[in-house]
């Protein structure tokens, strides 16, 4: 048996990780808030000329968020987590720390190609898939490193059993290769044309309906395998661990993983109801979705049920509340997308703000609130200070929660609001609203949503000054500490 | 099993691979064993829209806007005959959109007219009281790239056999014999219009963002059919 202690884990990937998460999470966050205002307050689109617009702005948002916020604390946390459930260091082998730190290095490129190619209007125009060709072949790049990184500490494994975790980040690695490559499979014209035009520019190997069919294939599929299957990862590590509580049920993390695994790739063409793609495809992803309650909550409960008995902890303890509440926010996401997925409830939701809601009640919740938690947990090992301040931690959970609460339940009014004013119809079967009526009645709704990015994005300004305190001069701590952090 | 899965990295590997797979085996590769055929008397795009798809795509109009007129009373009273697959056969990538902040645009070229567009991009709320999108004055003054659009036509030509005519073909010279085509179409446009820069440009043989643009928008709807003979 190899003794814990023994082992000293290497966390200088793990580390860069964090710096970026923090970063982009900030920036991406910012960039959401100002978008958010802009729709309230239309002045606001004219600050940086045309490279201010709401349009060109969205999805540098959504992309700085995903890929750079969201994908540094998903590598961030596997490189810490990755080590201590293999039993094995990254120092270990000097291949590995190479292939982590080049991994990081190419992603930093990526990072600042998307963000200035996306302020520039190079685009393919997919939802989160947006980066041209030269980027995406960059990213196969990254992808296959952390790949390499991955089975490569598998391999050198001590601990031969994978532990849930692992799993998950598995999936993750394998999901997102699969669909990447596909959703993004494009011919750049430049070549094809003798020369003529942007080396940038390529069109998309499908046309129309499906193109639509593999793009929504994807479009649902990054939220499954970036903002679910991670995450999850992340939750069955950081909370047990945080909490000194086993995992309350080894069956229900193999039901829920084997099962989110078969059923969410079927759920992509919920997002293409009422369209024209084939009628049984749309019933397909209906039913799917509705099922997918199941492996969902299955994982949420089982987070849930290994706090039994240790409830004092959501008192004492502001990590074990952020992760509480992401499991929660878990559970109202995952109950919400299947609810509208049903047909007739998604006529009156699609292409309204109650789709975005649904979105940032996942992702402000649960994807956030878990990769902070995680965060959080990581730095008094990484960094060994202790947190530099529990009340900032708290302040910061209330500010962010009220936030989060505000985004949805304005939002889910305003789409619905305006769901209905665009089916109404007066005594004759006449419209009743033209267009612009179902935009000026949604004021009040769109200014709440930016007040509530602007809590959501001050939390986030605490969270990283949290973090940047404890990295230099919190409290030295003379050894690691077992399960919950300490904090002044 | 699982336990025997769970020690054995290559084979779980396999295993989720496969089972994830499985959904786009079933669900989604059938419908490519179709192709997506154009409906009856669809063209495919001009150079000069497909210049304008670009900057559709380049200002990221699909943030805002949808192109999918879905079959319910109320969208047809509104945007015009709900959309067909077949409508789509040379739209790639595919710009139906996500969200409505604006209203949908499938059928744009029906009821707006180039005016009423130059107008709106450079005011939206002159058109339309009230309105929140953002003007686009810089689509007055960048110049569309029409050399990347006739690119794109030679590729979709040559690798999907989307048909455009023989004078769509590789290289500069091809490019340089066809330009005045483009350049003929996009002063029919400017004809229409009053900014005077972007008149004068079009004069001058270079092509203003918003031309291209109103091009794009002025061919989605039943422009693009050809009429029967």
């Amino acid at each position: 048996m190899q003794s814990n202690a023994a082992l000293e884990y290497d966390y200088s990937v793990a580390k860069l990780y964090t710096y970026t998460a923090i970063l982009f999470g900030f920036v991406g966050m910012l960039i959401g808030t100002l978008i958010a205002a802009q729709l309230a307050f239309p002045e606001l689109n004219y600050l940086f000329g045309e490279y201010g617009t709401f349009s060109r702005l969205r999805p540098l948002h959504t992309n700085v968020v995903i890929y750079g916020f969201t994908v540094s604390g998903v590598f961030a946390t596997f490189y810490y987590s990755a080590q201590r459930v293999l039993k094995v260091s990254m120092a270990e082998s000097k291949f590995i720390m190479f292939v982590g730190k080049l991994q990081f290095a190419l992603y930093l490129i990526a990072a600042t190609a998307m963000v200035v190619t996306e302020l520039m209007g190079i685009t393919q125009s997919k939802e989160y898939a947006q980066m041209e060709w030269p980027l995406d072949l960059l990213i196969v790049v990254i992808w296959v490193l952390w790949g390499v990184a991955m089975f490569g500490l598998i391999g050198i494994r001590r601990e031969k059993a994978l532990y849930i975790s692992m799993w998950y980040f598995i999936a993750c690695f394998l999901g997102v290769a699969m669909l990447y490559l596909f959703n993004n499979m494009a011919i750049p014209t430049y070549f094809t044309s003798g020369n003529l035009g942007s080396v940038m520019h390529s069109v998309s190997m499908y046309s129309g309906t499906n193109d639509a069919l593999v793009q929504w294939w994807w479009g649902h599929n990054a939220v499954a395998f970036v903002f679910t299957v991670p995450i999850v990862a992340m939750i069955y590590y950081f909370l047990p661990k945080e909490s000194g509580q086993a995992v309350y049920s080894y069956k229900l993390s193999l039901l829920s993983f084997w099962g989110l695994m078969f059923v969410y790739l079927w759920a992509g063409s919920h997002h293409l109801l009422w369209s024209t793609v084939p009628d049984w495809m749309q019933t397909m992803g209906s039913v799917f979705s509705v099922v997918l309650i199941l492996p969902s909550w299955g994982s949420a409960i089982n987070m849930l049920l290994t706090m039994k008995g240790e409830w004092n902890q959501l008192t004492e303890n502001p990590l074990i509340k952020f992760m509480v509440l992401a499991s929660t926010f878990y559970m109202l996401s995952t109950l919400e997308g299947p609810i509208q997925a049903i047909k007739s409830v998604n006529a009156i939701a699609h292409f309204t703000d109650w789709i975005p809601g649904h979105v940032h009640d996942g992702v402000l919740g649960w994807v956030a609130f878990m990769i902070m938690a995680g965060l959080f947990h990581m730095a008094p090992r990484m960094f060994k200070r202790e947190i530099y301040s529990k009340k900032l931690i708290e302040a910061q959970f209330w500010i962010q929660t009220t936030a989060v609460v505000l985004y949805f339940t304005s939002m889910w009014i305003a789409g619905i609001t305006q769901g209905m004013m665009w089916r109404a119809v007066d005594e004759y079967g006449n419209l009743m609203y033209s267009f612009i009526d179902t935009v000026t009645v949604l004021h009040p709704y769109y200014a709440i949503r930016a007040l509530a990015g602007v809590l959501y994005v001050t939390g986030f300004a605490m969270f990283a000054y949290n973090m940047i305190k404890t990295m230099t001069s919190s409290r030295e701590l003379s050894e690691e500490p077992q399960f919950r952090s300490p904090m002044a | 099993m699982f336990h025997w899965l769970e020690k054995r990295p290559f084979f779980f590997a396999v295993g989720v691979f496969l089972v994830i797979a499985f959904a786009g085996l079933i669900e989604i590769l059938p419908n490519f064993a179709e192709a997506s055929r154009p409906v009856e008397g669809l063209r495919p795009y001009t150079v000069l829209e497909l210049a304008g798809k670009e900057v559709y795509k380049k200002d990221n109009c699909i943030a805002c806007h949808s192109q999918l007129i879905r079959p319910f009373k109320a969208e047809t009273d509104r945007y015009g005959q709900y959309s067909l697959s077949g409508e789509y056969a040379y739209d790639r990538p595919f710009l139906w959109g996500s969200k409505r902040t604006g209203p949908d645009l499938h059928r744009v070229g029906n009821y707006r007219t180039t005016d009423w567009h130059e107008n709106h991009m450079w005011e939206p709320s002159s058109v339309v009281p009230g309105s929140i999108m953002p003007a686009y004055k810089h689509q007055f003054k960048n110049i569309a790239d029409l050399e990347t659009a006739y690119a794109e036509a030679v590729t979709v030509k040559n690798v999907f056999n989307v048909p455009y005519g023989d004078d769509i073909k590789p290289g500069k010279a091809a490019w340089e014999a066809y330009k005045p085509k483009v350049l003929a179409e996009a002063k029919k446009i400017a004809a229409d219009m009053k900014n005077k820069d972007v008149k004068d440009a079009v004069a001058a043989g270079k092509v203003p963002e918003v031309v291209a643009l109103i091009a794009y928008l002025n061919s989605l709807g039943s422009s693009r059919y050809e009429a029967k003979k």
